[in-house]
């Protein structure tokens, strides 16, 4: 076994650090040394976009990216978006629940984040585009419309268009 | 009866995909490669990570010492210049996806690179790790080949430079020896009258193409073809060029019947292999579908589709 590495991040704006081995991954780290179980590990090779995070603001896949790497960014996860206190949804929480945009809710922090990212980026993102973005996402419940609807109504919030309703239910 | 056994952290165990490996962070390029030329084949470079973390945790590579190259700040440089557009080894999907400097000098490297992965890997993957794991089906890889790019490579012994037709030796094998470090590639000028397209399909968008066509051709007053370069992925062991369907356009006005027998000999040129994603007939066929759907769009001749 090799030697631990302290690292240190910013984590939903508080500092935290870690003493890690350095093939730990980023979603490993968050979810068992700083019990952030809120980013959830689906496929751990890149494939299903469960754990989602943001560094830097930048959408990334946890599990592709070492903790060690990580070290001296910001990282947002689920529990640090807007409005996760249940009392207070923020507006994709609130879009999620208003739309049914989840199931099970295995694949949801990913899904969230994801979309944080991009509104955050591109608050007039289309439904072409919320599509596009959102291929990086499993879901194996919803079928997506729901999903994207939802990102749709949640586009004002962050500077994008008034949401118009129901015209991408298919 | 049934027992649970306790959570791996309450017995002080902790999975782990990935074997051990030791980490380095150097800031510079000289202190990598004296870091990788050290250590040789027990050494491997990172940088976002996208393709080398998969190869990690299946245990398909397993180094003793990973070198995170990503803080050297030298390296995620996009210079566009009269010998041609040159990107640094750490230069994103997402930065050049980005930058209308590339949009203007290269815009069929631009519209290859959209096809590549995921919106949270086009954050992280690099241009570097592309060439360095050398999928035969990447874009990337790909546009290197078609463009004639050339490969700079920093090593102990100082810096040599490879065309992408030489350094992709097999499915990801390249000409990269221990201690190797990809600093950059260059691809040459691509005049804006140039004609070019794009064409890879994938079953989901984002997923690696079943068969992917780049090509590019100028065009003379006379509306002669010249200088046609038509490459291919997902086809073979590694990108190739198409050396048969250019002949077929090379010289010649481009007409629909020509369209179509540039690309029978797109598809008589390769024999794909099956796999678990397409037989080869599959494949082979494919490719004749997108070389004429990728000449059709370059000419702007409209076509019936032959398959």
């Amino acid at each position: 076994m090799s030697n631990t590495v302290r690292t240190a991040f910013v984590v939903n704006g508080k500092s935290a650090q870690a003493d890690v081995e350095p093939r730990t991954t980023l979603a490993d780290c968050l979810r068992r040394d700083l019990k952030l179980t809120g980013t959830h590990i689906g496929c751990e090779h890149g494939v299903c976009g469960a754990c989602t995070v943001l560094i830097d603001g930048e959408a990334v896949r946890a599990c592709l990216t070492l903790a060690v790497q990580a070290d001296g960014r910001a990282i947002t996860t689920v529990e640090g978006l807007p409005g996760a206190d249940p009392a207070a949804l923020g507006p994709l929480q609130a879009a999620f629940r208003k739309h049914h945009a989840l199931q099970c809710g295995f694949c949801t922090p990913g899904i969230l984040t994801t979309a944080h990212a991009l509104l955050s980026e591109e608050p007039h993102a289309d439904a072409e585009r919320i599509r596009e973005v959102l291929s990086g996402n499993l879901c194996r419940c919803t079928g997506y419309v729901t999903i994207v609807e939802a990102v749709l109504e949640a586009r004002a919030a962050y500077g994008g268009p008034a949401y118009q309703g129901g015209g991408h239910h298919r | 009866m049934l027992t649970i056994p306790p959570e791996p952290s309450q017995c002080g165990i902790r999975s782990m995909k990935p074997a051990a490996f030791d980490y380095a962070r150097p800031e510079t390029l000289d202190a990598a490669i004296a870091l990788l030329a050290r250590h040789g084949s027990e050494a491997k470079p990172i940088a976002g990570g996208q393709s080398l973390m998969p190869m990690l945790a299946f245990r398909l590579a397993a180094p003793r010492l990973l070198v995170d190259i990503t803080r050297i700040t030298d390296l995620n440089r996009v210079e566009v210049s009269p010998n041609g557009l040159s990107l640094g080894a750490l230069v994103r999907w997402r930065d050049i996806e980005r930058d209308p400097r590339v949009a203007q000098a290269h815009p069929l490297l631009r519209e290859a690179v959209r096809h590549v992965a995921h919106y949270q890997i086009r954050n992280r993957g690099t241009v570097g790790g592309s060439l360095a794991h050398a999928d035969p089906a990447a874009e990337l890889p790909g546009i290197a080949v078609t463009c004639d790019a050339r490969i700079v490579i920093a090593g102990a012994r100082g810096r040599r430079k490879i065309t992408a037709t030489e350094f992709f030796h097999g499915p990801l094998m390249t000409a990269l020896d221990d201690g190797e470090l990809i600093v950059a590639l260059e691809l040459p000028p691509f005049p804006s009258a140039r004609r070019w397209a794009f064409e890879e399909f994938a079953r989901r968008r984002g997923d690696f193409a079943l068969a992917g066509v780049a090509l590019f051709y100028d065009v003379d007053p006379a509306g002669r073809v010249s200088e046609a370069h038509v490459g291919a992925i997902g086809v073979s062991d590694t990108p190739i060029r198409l050396g048969e369907a250019e002949a077929v356009i090379n010289g010649t006005v481009l007409s629909e019947q020509l369209i179509h027998k540039a690309a029978a000999a797109a598809s008589a040129g390769v024999e794909p292999a099956d796999d678990i994603h397409a037989s080869g007939a599959y494949r082979r066929s494919l490719l004749g579908v997108l070389t004429e759907r990728a000449l059709a769009r370059a000419s702007g001749i409209p076509i019936a589709e032959s398959a």
